[in-house]
């Protein structure tokens, strides 16, 4: 016993060492999966307050830019409204509508990693909930993964644990969406049917399979495309129409019928 | 005393700087430099060991929860708060043993030494770990080779400015 004793004591460093080592690989693995990670984010209040002190001097850095995309975003909108024949069709639609959105800021945005998350401005008070879509006005930027009351943490599409099905615009063909950690301006599309008529510099758009997104959001354009190792799919690089790298106003999109949909699948 | 209470306190500043600027310098895009690890580096030579190995845990957790890595830079952190002793061994020798080394009268080519192995290991750990993926070995070289060279030349030069003062006075 005593002996037991003393070789405990004259080896703490070593043990103290793999306790630690143990626990933190312990946490690596169990939260690599997706949508796993409770605690250890940056959407807890600490971390999130001194990235938004950060952010309320750095956020005028960038305004110009900013504002460019809004006022190109607002002139689309406007063209659509004011060519449409009868611009009462859609104000009243607002009322039915399936969609709702909400606005919010980027107050930590990562691309470097192969994991890669953004922190936002808006959380469960603003009833936010997790697997909301988020997108900028240029296309889709991620999924939301986690919500504080102030705060959420979004899956950016630039992780390699996001998922989503993906289509060609002019067609019904639907692929998966992911990305390989390799280029930031670049995500890949799979399983993709061979017969499908795809060109390069074709639109690719959500496919509208799952919940979270409507149909038709805007990903990006097709960069390239090659058959896969089992020559029955494509598999296509897409070149992403949001600039990951600056992204600062987004939209979070929510679906009012998500509960009636879901209650189906059960 | 005085020394550790100021080592610590540039530690704080150096986490702090980290998770809201560093993580965000993006250097074509893809190159970020690691400073904090400035704090495991040139922690005093005279210290409790097993106090060092917790310190250096806490510190590395601190900073995964401001860049969203799941406990990555706390065992980056661990390993080589722990090993550091052999690289101490194997580049100051005799005189670390002996105990009479002091960072702010090591050899300049020693130094250089020293802190690169303790760099890459760092950056090696990071990587493999969060890449996880051994069909990227090349990604996961690549990015911790250039990585490990600017946290380099950037923990350098605050060794340079904050122990090595004497030397400039």
């Amino acid at each position: 016993m005593q002996k037991i004793i003393y070789f405990l004591i004259r080896n703490k460093n070593f043990i103290l060492f793999l306790a630690l080592l143990t626990v933190s690989l312990a946490v690596n693995f169990n939260f690599n999966e997706y949508n796993r990670s409770k605690i250890m984010n940056s959407s807890n209040f600490i971390i999130s307050s001194l990235y938004e002190a950060k952010f309320s001097v750095t956020k005028y850095l960038n305004l110009e830019y900013q504002n460019k995309l809004l006022i190109d975003e607002n002139l689309k909108l406007k063209e659509i409204i004011y060519n449409s024949k009868n611009p009462i069709e859609i104000s009243k639609k607002i009322e039915e509508m399936d969609f709702d959105f909400i606005a919010s800021t980027v107050i930590k945005n990562s691309y470097t990693k192969t994991k890669n998350y953004i922190t936002i401005d808006k959380g469960l008070i603003d009833s936010i909930t997790i697997d909301n879509g988020v997108i900028s006005s240029n296309g889709v930027v991620g999924i939301i993964d986690k919500s504080t009351s102030n705060y959420s943490r979004v899956i950016s599409i630039l992780n390699e644990n996001f998922m989503l099905n993906a289509k060609l615009k002019n067609s019904n063909s639907f692929g998966v969406l992911s990305w390989n950690g390799r280029n930031i301006n670049k995500v890949q599309l799979k399983d993709l049917p061979k017969q499908v008529d795809i060109k390069i510099g074709d639109t690719i758009v959500t496919g509208g399979n799952s919940f979270i997104f409507p149909k038709d959001v805007l990903i990006g354009y097709v960069d390239s495309y090659k058959l896969d190792n089992s020559e029955n799919y494509l598999e296509v690089e897409i070149i992403l129409s949001t600039d990951m790298t600056n992204i600062e106003n987004l939209y979070i999109i929510r679906n009012n019928n998500i509960f009636e949909l879901n209650s189906l699948d059960e | 005393m005085n020394n550790f209470f100021l080592h610590t306190f540039f530690g704080l500043i150096f986490l702090i700087f980290q998770g809201l600027f560093l993580n965000n310098v993006n250097l074509f895009e893809w190159l970020n430099p690691f400073l904090y690890i400035y704090f495991i580096v040139y922690y005093p030579l005279k210290n409790n060991r097993i106090i060092f190995i917790f310190i250096s845990f806490l510190y590395g957790l601190i900073q995964d929860f401001f860049s969203d890595t799941h406990a990555i830079h706390s065992a980056a952190c661990l390993i080589i708060a722990y090993f550091r002793p052999v690289f101490l061994k194997l580049y100051f020798g005799m005189a670390y043993e002996h105990q009479v080394v002091k960072f702010n009268s090591v050899e300049l080519n020693q130094n250089i030494f020293y802190l690169f192995t303790l760099t890459f290991v760092h950056h090696l750990i990071i990587f493999c770990l969060e890449v996880f993926d051994f069909g990227k070995i090349l990604l996961i070289l690549k990015n911790t080779f250039f990585n490990s060279l600017f946290t380099f030349f950037i923990v350098y030069i605050f060794y340079e400015f904050l122990i090595n003062k004497n030397k400039f006075s």
